[in-house]
């Protein structure tokens, strides 16, 4: 059993606990383990978890390429719904608060967390986080990852909902280049939808794409720039997430 | 491209586990990467030197099995492998499939001395 909150997480075997699994063959054994390498990032994002369930705050992990719109969608979304839900965001980025100085003008507040050479924020950063800069007394955690298609899909943070975006300017099939991110999202947002007039991209390509890869997906084609669908996706924060 | 990082703490839990078991050598390790783990096996195996070179684990080889997406069918019961990451069942195509393999990144076994 887990030692700080006695979960069920801490239950699973760990490294110690495998050795009765020993079979011995002279000078030489081999070591039965089956144990996830990753399980201390995931122990420690099931802790994340459950912290803020408790306090009921939905946290939401956002991971997309780099330049696909992900702050640009986040300001958009502060200044509509940051009156009406107390929102925290942090940005992970490997270097400069660039991002954060964008959404620290708008409602909610943000910290920026620069993850130097690391290329995905992994739970510890997030831990770190929790009871400090997010007090319990939010609404929402918004998270927004490294732009990275590759390596945020592996790290679990402790998040509720993963949501992956592919913007218009990358191609329609990103998803099928980057199965594993894609498939990993309970809801993929089509970003930057106003400019598909100037450019050689097909919708209906990109929701087939999407959905070979994660047939279940909800699929939000936005503009942040126009607004067009955007009440979907702030309809989906209030009211599904 | 964390495949290094993650090399690392392959290391520091196989030493440890090593040290506890008094072993005097790890000859090998043996992992299982999943398709849909996110973990490149070529990386891995490109990193794992890199993270090994002056420690304990200097010697130790790394085998890596790769474990294929793998789905049952709601619709068929069928239990197939399908191509290029497509959720679908290989029997029917019904996209109504449970993910069964293909997550793990898992460390299986280690043989020492």
């Amino acid at each position: 059993m887990c030692e700080d909150c006695g979960c069920e997480e801490g239950n699973k075997k760990i490294y110690f606990d495998s050795l009765e699994n020993s079979v011995e063959n002279a000078s030489q054994k081999t070591i039965k383990i089956e144990t996830d390498i990753l399980d201390k990032n995931n122990h420690i994002a099931h802790h994340n978890s459950h912290w803020l369930q408790d306090r009921n705050i939905a946290t939401l992990n956002i991971m997309s390429s780099p330049g696909s719109g992900k702050t640009y969608l986040l300001e958009k979304t502060l200044d509509k719904l940051g009156h009406l839900k107390k929102i925290a965001v942090l940005i992970g980025d490997q270097q400069t608060d660039n991002d954060a100085k964008r959404l620290i003008l708008k409602e909610g507040k943000v910290k920026q967390i620069n993850t130097v050479s690391s290329c995905h924020l992994d739970a510890s950063m997030i831990q770190k986080e929790l009871g400090s800069f997010v007090d319990g007394s939010e609404n929402m955690l918004i998270i927004e990852n490294v732009g990275n298609l590759v390596c945020p899909a592996a790290f679990k943070l402790g998040e509720k909902i993963k949501i992956a975006l592919l913007s218009t300017t990358e191609g329609e099939d990103k998803p099928l280049k980057y199965p594993v991110l894609f498939h990993s999202a309970d809801v993929i947002i089509i970003t930057k939808t106003d400019l598909i007039p100037y450019l050689d991209w097909d919708l209906n390509k990109a929701y087939e794409y999407i959905k070979k890869i994660n047939p279940n997906a909800l699929i939000i084609p936005v503009s942040a720039k126009t607004g067009d669908g955007m009440t979907r996706w702030y309809d989906y924060l209030m009211n599904e997430v | 491209m964390h495949e290094l990082s993650l090399a690392q703490t392959l290391v520091e839990s196989v030493t440890a586990l090593a040290k506890k078991e008094n072993a005097t050598k790890v000859s090998s390790i043996t992992i299982s990467v999943g398709a849909l783990s996110g973990v490149s096996k070529d990386s891995l195996e490109f990193c794992f030197p890199m993270a090994t070179k002056d420690t304990f684990l200097a010697s130790t080889k790394i085998i890596i099995n790769e474990i294929p997406l793998t789905t049952v069918c709601s619709e068929c019961e069928a239990t197939t492998y399908p191509n290029n990451y497509y959720i679908l069942c290989q029997n029917c195509q019904s996209t109504n499939v449970r993910i069964t393999g293909g997550k793990e990144f898992s460390l299986v076994s280690m043989e020492v001395e």
